[in-house]
């Protein structure tokens, strides 16, 4: 590899020092092994101006829309450098080299012309490998001619990589199948090349590229199949993880989900859980959901929760309550404005039901319906947003039990609850039946709340769920 | 036309290159493939899946799709300039951004879709419409259609009923324009106007144009006629027997990676994240209680995100410490209503519990949502 740059290189300085290679005896026998290098000279470092090619249909100019890549970003050949715009026509540029961007000749918006510099990319030599196709020329190719399309004969596309993979094997690319995307040659197509001429078998390639879909409806019966075929393989090789770090700035809701949770972990929790047991409410439900249905609602068990809960503060108005920044007073709220904890695509909403106080079941199922609807449109307003004074949170829907739910300020109380499961229980007669087991969390503010109201609240809440024809004695 | 499923092309010589190369290649210079879905983003990401995968050099493909009701913005265009995105949420008309260049349209059922594949060399506009044309009047020989040299196609000699866009890459390009049969004139002009004021930007802007449907001309004419009748003139001038194969854009056997490509057009990064950078520059008139305040709002929106915000309010209308806040949280936040939306209510639980306050807050809130 050196001795031939030093050849060519004679007379033209070097740019880095790091260019000048280890000059010495293997290195020159190795070199008449090389068949991939190009006979025109190139030197290390080279700057080449990679010209804009033509568009089509006649076109001399076009708009720079977006560029990909800025100045001192490296590319590889046939990555995107940028989107030009000509008359409806959008023209993705890509790259020739592989290299060093130096410069870029436009800004976005600016006019660029077809024929001139687009871009200045220093060609990365030291590679070792040209970064031109496998190419049989004889002229030195024009300045016109610097685009893909009018190169002269045999194209062979490949990555420096795969180039270098091939080299040291003595492997001429031409002679190679690609299987990659416009035939371009892939790693697997120089490892199954060798197979089939040394007759070695060699260890699957983990298939980087297009994952074969396969996977997921075969999953189970091919794995036994995989097992059967696998040939102990004499060399292992480390697999190198190529992933990285991927930091990005706090914004938008985020921040300003960061600066509420910062401001409730000020707040003194403690918690309190209980098992609910739903086995009356859930035939209850069964019962009732036609009849929601004919009117048009969709009826889950939240209304019934939301309802008892709203039962519930009447009798232990502090619940509802919210304590002023300086703890100096505490409003008791009038309106139970319950709000329903909702996941969507951009995180944790809390809609709010205006006045539960005064709204039927269905009601409540209702209105549920609009904000669930309207949350996962990404269309919820304001007011739905705004004006909470207590929160029950359904994350049994998507999994779990007990919970450690954090108060959403200026509130004092929260409840998570769990998954609905079926467990055995003993009746009162000592015999075990089935039941439908709910677990409940809540946490409170114990500046203001003590363990003992939440305990009776929870209590009055359970007693309305487990025996839901009791609420028809309370029901206003 | 003779419909010709999957199954049927296993006895054509393949050229092993893709996955399903039998399906793809044919004996003939050409492929005619219709897709079954309606989805917008499922047929866009079957265009770019032939755009970066196929290998045009020994056949090109003609491909034919229709969308249920969505807005179609070009590659370099501010959604915000082009159509009236409330409308859009209020009736779930879906918005895509295509990769080719070009105008704004409407697409639903009534509106036919043609992509036109070839390598980067053979890409010709002009022929692609003369064809279109062609297969026009060999089906209604009366029709007084022609296309300009601006790649649209107008019926008597006034109204559109084309539109032309295009992408080229590196080896391959692809021409695709709209055809109006019979789509809905009516929603087509209300979410083609934006009510948006205040925008500066150098995205490319639509031309409008007045339209008319080929049905208003002809009422016997169905978007399955239209369809037909390109397509045999294709394969006329393609030299290929006129079959239409059917596609699903959601299989991903036939088509590796269109699932990803599918998302992808459907991210905000890419919707709304793509328009090139603009300022809105606007006075909120906001009537609270018994008087009107001027707000001036200037803010430069970049990769659809708040880059500079400003809002001018009169002295002391909110306290400052969250007037700072506000502006600090608007900036780096997505120009989304549904985004300032749970930002600005959940930042509200921080704020001192004052109803009048909270009332004025939620008010210059809302304005400012509006211009979203």
């Amino acid at each position: 590899v050196c001795i031939h740059r030093v050849r060519s290189c004679s007379g033209i300085r070097f740019i880095k020092s790091k260019y000048v290679c280890v000059f010495d005896k293997s290195a020159l026998k190795f070199s008449h092994q090389q068949r991939l290098f190009r006979t025109s000279p190139v030197s290390c470092g080279q700057i080449v101006q990679f010209k804009l090619s033509d568009i089509g249909e006649g076109i001399t100019e076009v708009t720079v829309k977006e560029w990909y890549i800025k100045e001192g970003d490296s590319v590889s050949q046939f990555d995107s450098i940028c989107e030009v715009q000509s008359d409806k026509a959008s023209v993705t540029i890509t790259s020739r080299y592989d290299g060093v961007i130096r410069k870029l000749h436009y800004s976005i918006d600016d006019i660029a012309f077809v024929g001139k510099p687009l871009v200045d990319i220093e060609i990365d030599a030291s590679k070792g490998v040209a970064p031109e196709e496998d190419v049989v020329e004889t002229p030195p190719m024009s300045h016109e001619e610097h685009t893909h399309q009018e190169i002269k004969g045999h194209k062979t596309l490949a990555t420096p990589a795969v180039r270098r993979l091939a080299m040291e094997n003595n492997i001429k690319l031409s002679e190679v199948v690609g299987t990659g995307k416009d035939n371009r040659i892939l790693k697997e197509d120089i490892l199954n090349y060798l197979a089939k001429q040394t007759g070695a078998i060699l260890p699957p390639s983990p298939k980087a590229e297009i994952v074969p879909p396969l996977r997921k409806t075969e999953a189970v019966p091919a794995a036994p199949k995989d097992k059967a075929r696998r040939i102990p393989v004499p060399v292992s090789r480390p697999i190198a993880f190529s992933g990285k770090d991927k930091t990005e700035p706090v914004t938008g809701f985020q921040k300003a989900m960061v600066k509420t949770m910062s401001a409730a972990l000020k707040i003194p929790h403690f918690g309190y859980s209980d098992e609910i047991d739903l086995t009356q409410l859930v035939q209850l439900r069964e019962e009732l959901k036609p009849l929601a249905e004919i009117r048009g609602v969709k009826l889950s068990f939240m209304p019934f929760f939301i309802k008892a809960a709203s039962l519930g503060l009447l009798q232990y108005p502090i619940l509802n309550a919210s304590l002023d920044e300086n703890c100096q007073n505490v409003t008791y709220k009038a309106s139970h404005n319950i709000g329903v904890a909702m996941d969507t695509e951009q995180g944790l909403i809390v809609p709010n039901v205006k006045n539960v106080q005064v709204c039927s079941v269905f009601d409540i199922a209702v209105e549920l319906n609009r904000l669930q609807s309207l949350g996962s449109a990404g269309q919820l307003g304001t007011s739905d947003l705004t004006g909470g004074t207590f929160t029950l949170s359904n994350i049994g829907t998507i999994g779990g039990t007990y919970a450690k739910p954090v108060i959403l300020p200026p509130e004092v109380a929260i409840g998570a609850l769990g998954k609905i499961q079926v467990l055995p229980r003993f009746n009162g007669k000592g015999e075990v039946f089935k039941a439908q087991i709910m677990n409940v969390s809540w946490s409170a503010d114990h500046r203001i709340i003590d363990g003992a109201t939440m305990a009776r609240f929870s209590n009055l809440w359970k007693s309305y769920l487990e025996n839901p024809a009791s609420m028809l004695l309370d029901l206003k | 036309m003779v419909l010709q499923s999957l199954k049927n092309c296993l006895w054509l010589s393949c050229v092993l290159r893709t996955p399903k190369a039998c399906f793809w290649s044919t004996a003939s210079g050409g492929l005619i493939i219709q897709s079954v879905s309606n989805d917008v983003y499922q047929n866009l990401a079957v265009e770019d899946w032939i755009h970066d995968h196929m290998d045009l050099e020994k056949q090109q493909i003609l491909f034919l799709w229709r969308n249920s009701p969505a807005v179609v913005i070009g590659r370099h265009q501010n959604p915000w300039q082009e159509c009236n995105l409330r409308l859009l949420r209020q009736k779930n008309i879906k918005l895509a951004r295509r990769r080719s260049g070009g105008g704004t349209v409407y697409h639903d059922l009534g509106n036919i879709n043609l992509t036109f594949f070839t390598t980067r060399k053979k890409y010709e506009r002009m022929g692609n419409l003369k064809l279109i044309v062609k297969a026009l009047k060999a089906l209604r020989p009366q029709l007084d259609v022609h296309v300009t040299d601006r790649y649209d196609i107008l019926l008597d000699r006034q109204y559109k009923i084309s539109g032309t866009a295009a992408k080229l890459g590196r080896a391959n390009a692809y021409h695709h324009c709209t055809l109006l049969c019979n789509a809905d004139k009516f929603v087509l002009s209300s979410v083609l106007k934006s009510p948006y004021k205040g925008l500066k930007s150098n995205a490319t802007p639509s031309v409008p144009a007045s339209v008319r449907n080929l049905f208003e001309e002809d009422p016997s004419l169905t978007s399955e006629m239209l369809l037909d009748a390109i397509a045999k003139e294709y394969a006329v001038q393609h030299q290929i027997d006129h079959h239409v194969t059917l596609i699903n854009p959601a299989d991903e056997t036939l088509l590796p990676g269109i699932s990803n490509k599918t998302k992808e057009l459907q991210t905000w990064e890419w919707v709304y994240g793509k328009t090139p950078k603009f300022s809105v520059s606007t006075c909120l008139k906001i009537s609270y209680k018994d008087s009107v305040i001027d707000v001036k709002v200037n803010m430069d929106v970049k990769h659809g995100k708040i880059e500079v915000c400003n809002i001018d309010l009169p002295e002391q209308w909110l306290p400052p410490g969250l007037y700072n806040e506000l502006v600090k949280s608007l900036t780096g936040s997505k120009f989304c209503p549904n985004e300032i939306t749970t930002l600005v209510t959940t930042l509200l639980r921080v704020c001192p519990q004052d109803d009048e306050l909270h009332s004025r807050w939620s008010l210059l809130c809302e304005n400012m949502i509006r211009l979203m």
